[in-house]
């Protein structure tokens, strides 16, 4: 458990992370609000508690790293970066923009603290699984955090990596899934159903953990029993709400890759706070 | 040119991955549960904790070998062909050329010679696949020297390299590697009546048609095209200067291989007729190794005609 004022601080990064992702989207005037939103507790979490990263050193070889196997949802990892001070606040205006580093997706090779590039779906827990074994080969101890869809996994890849993950025992694995419910074309589970996602992951060999992603001391429970679990990787299903922090946006498929207009935009700050 | 000293290229691969596995320790390799057919269990026998078997899932290997890459290890990714460069495709695509990762993608049992297995298993399009992707070094090694050679070089370039082997043993053409050199093309001889530009188990098709052609009082040169990407422009242009001729020929469709990659330097540069000799526009089918080769026309037989046409 953390104590209040820590508990404060990690909220009030999420809100930051929030306002900073309906300005990337407005500025853009496209992208992903939706799935940003609904991750946003959990980047508060990571980049705020749980990763050793730093700032000053972004390619550390014995960093933690995440992957944000759903790469459309760029504005919530830019705008968690940009709080923690990889890049320039000021630069996520830039976003999706000719001759912005800021790509639509991202874009490793030109983003500070981006560890992966990603945007198409599935491939993310593969990776996340090289990294793991490399660490495992070189003894080092680093952790690798792969950020997944809940639409995202009916990608058989995604299930290929996760009998990876538990063949190699990679316990330096966490692998996030946000259960919104919702992709483009409608709820998940009348689209394809890819429920139950916990029992999937557990008969897959993985320690799971299901939680509200949105309650901050439950995702450092859940980070933290990833950490204790040895042996085999780790599965957090983050119940989340799309489009969570911005009234008219939660629960609407309709927000998953739409950006708000002037006054949407307006609703949406005041509704966060400015 | 003694044309019966034969091997696989395959087995070169194999054979030079455990030497170079033996010099650098950052190598790994991946396969897709074919180790004993691409070879990379010779590799595994040497460095088991470097060698990772990821089972029948070409997608999850080709995309490990990413994340492998971005914490510093050089990885070799392999299994046959079609499934490297078809199945993965989007993972070559996306996690390793957009991001220009340091990942080799070695793919045997390419062509028409992998046999009985049929069409299903001839991978007829994979340079055209892979050379149409950004920051990618193709290579397509004509014989045991050039293989071994393509592995060495290939763990020096930084970033994405495909390389591709054969099932078939076949002749050895060079006695060593020392004129080898990535992105330059090498020229058999010096005739002016025709020049065939080869790549892979073709170029020694193309030397046993030169050695016969000179016979009758023919005399052609053959370029041996082994870097695919970049290609060497000069050479192509060259030849299209001093011969009366231009054949390409290829274990591959025509369709987007080197006749295509030749087509292209000699269409901007000195516009000339090319005539491609390859898998025109069909899929492969069942047979053995050399019956097919002489059932789709790629011997120096149909090479000889070709020129004296």
């Amino acid at each position: 458990m953390i104590d209040s004022v820590e508990l404060q601080n990690l909220q009030e990064k999420a809100k930051n992370i929030r306002k900073n992702i309906i300005e990337v989207v407005y500025n853009a005037a496209s992208g992903h609000p939706g799935g940003s939103l609904s991750i946003a507790d959990i980047l508060s979490v990571l980049y705020f508690k749980e990763l050793n990263i730093d700032v000053n050193n972004p390619k550390d070889e014995n960093r933690d790293r995440v992957v944000l196997s759903k790469g459309h949802c760029a504005p919530a990892l830019y705008s968690a970066l940009a709080e923690k001070g990889f890049l320039p606040k000021e630069d996520l205006k830039t976003v999706r923009k000719l001759n912005s580093y800021l790509q639509g997706h991202p874009d490793m090779k030109h983003t500070n603290g981006v560890d992966m590039t990603s945007g198409s779906l599935g491939q993310g827990l593969s990776i996340a699984n090289g990294m793991a074994l490399a660490g495992k080969l070189d003894n080092k101890d680093y952790r690798v955090y792969c950020i997944c869809g809940d639409g995202e996994i009916q990608e058989g890849q995604i299930w290929e990596a996760a009998m990876s993950s538990s063949h190699y025992k990679l316990d330096n694995i966490c692998v996030i899934v946000d259960n919104n419910n919702l992709q483009i074309d409608g709820s998940v589970d009348n689209v394809m159903n890819p429920y139950p996602i916990d029992k999937k992951f557990e008969s897959f060999g993985f320690n799971v953990v299901v939680i509200d992603g949105h309650n901050i001391n439950e995702i450092i429970d859940a980070f933290e029993k990833a950490r204790q679990t040895k042996g085999k990787p780790t599965a957090i299903i983050a119940r989340t709400t799309k489009g969570k922090g911005v009234s008219y946006m939660e629960n609407q498929a309709g927000w998953h890759g739409k950006a708000p207009k002037e006054e949407e935009y307006k609703i949406a700050m005041e509704e966060l706070g400015m | 040119m003694d044309f019966e000293n034969k091997k696989a290229t395959r087995q070169s691969y194999g054979e030079a991955l455990v030497e170079l596995g033996k010099e650098n320790k950052d190598v790994v390799v991946l396969d897709a549960d074919l180790a004993g057919a691409t070879k990379t269990n010779m590799f595994a026998k040497e460095f088991p904790k470097r060698f990772f078997d990821m089972g029948i899932a070409e997608q999850d290997m080709v995309a490990t070998a990413a994340g492998f890459s971005t914490c510093g290890k050089i990885p070799f990714a392999s299994t046959f062909a079609v499934f490297a460069t078809g199945r993965a495709y989007d993972q070559i695509r996306n996690s390793i050329c957009y991001p220009n990762l340091n990942v080799k993608i070695c793919a045997t049992h390419c062509g028409i010679t992998v046999g009985e297995d049929g069409a299903t298993h001839q991978m007829l399009e994979d340079i055209n696949l892979m050379r149409g992707l950004p920051n990618m070094t193709v290579i397509s090694p004509a014989d045991d020297v050039e293989a071994r050679w393509a592995v060495k070089e290939a763990a020096k370039v930084n970033g994405p390299v495909y390389i591709r082997f054969g099932r078939a043993a076949t002749p050895v053409i060079h006695e060593t590697d020392g004129k080898l050199e990535l992105g330059k093309a090498i020229q058999f001889g010096e005739g002016t009546d025709a020049t065939v530009f080869a790549t892979g188990i073709m170029v020694a098709e193309a030397l046993k048609a030169k050695e016969e052609l000179e016979k009758e009082g023919i005399n052609i040169r053959v370029v041996d095209i082994h870097t695919i990407k970049p290609i060497d422009s000069e050479m192509i242009i060259k030849c299209a200067k001093e011969t009366k001729k231009l054949i390409s020929i290829e274990e591959h469709s025509i369709i987007g291989g080197l006749g295509s990659a030749v087509a292209e330097v000699l269409v901007e540069n000195c516009p000339a007729k090319l005539t491609r000799m390859g898998i025109k526009d069909t899929f492969g089918k069942s047979g053995n190794a050399s019956e097919l080769l002489k059932y789709f026309g790629l011997t120096s037989k149909e090479i000889i005609e070709e020129v004296k046409k």
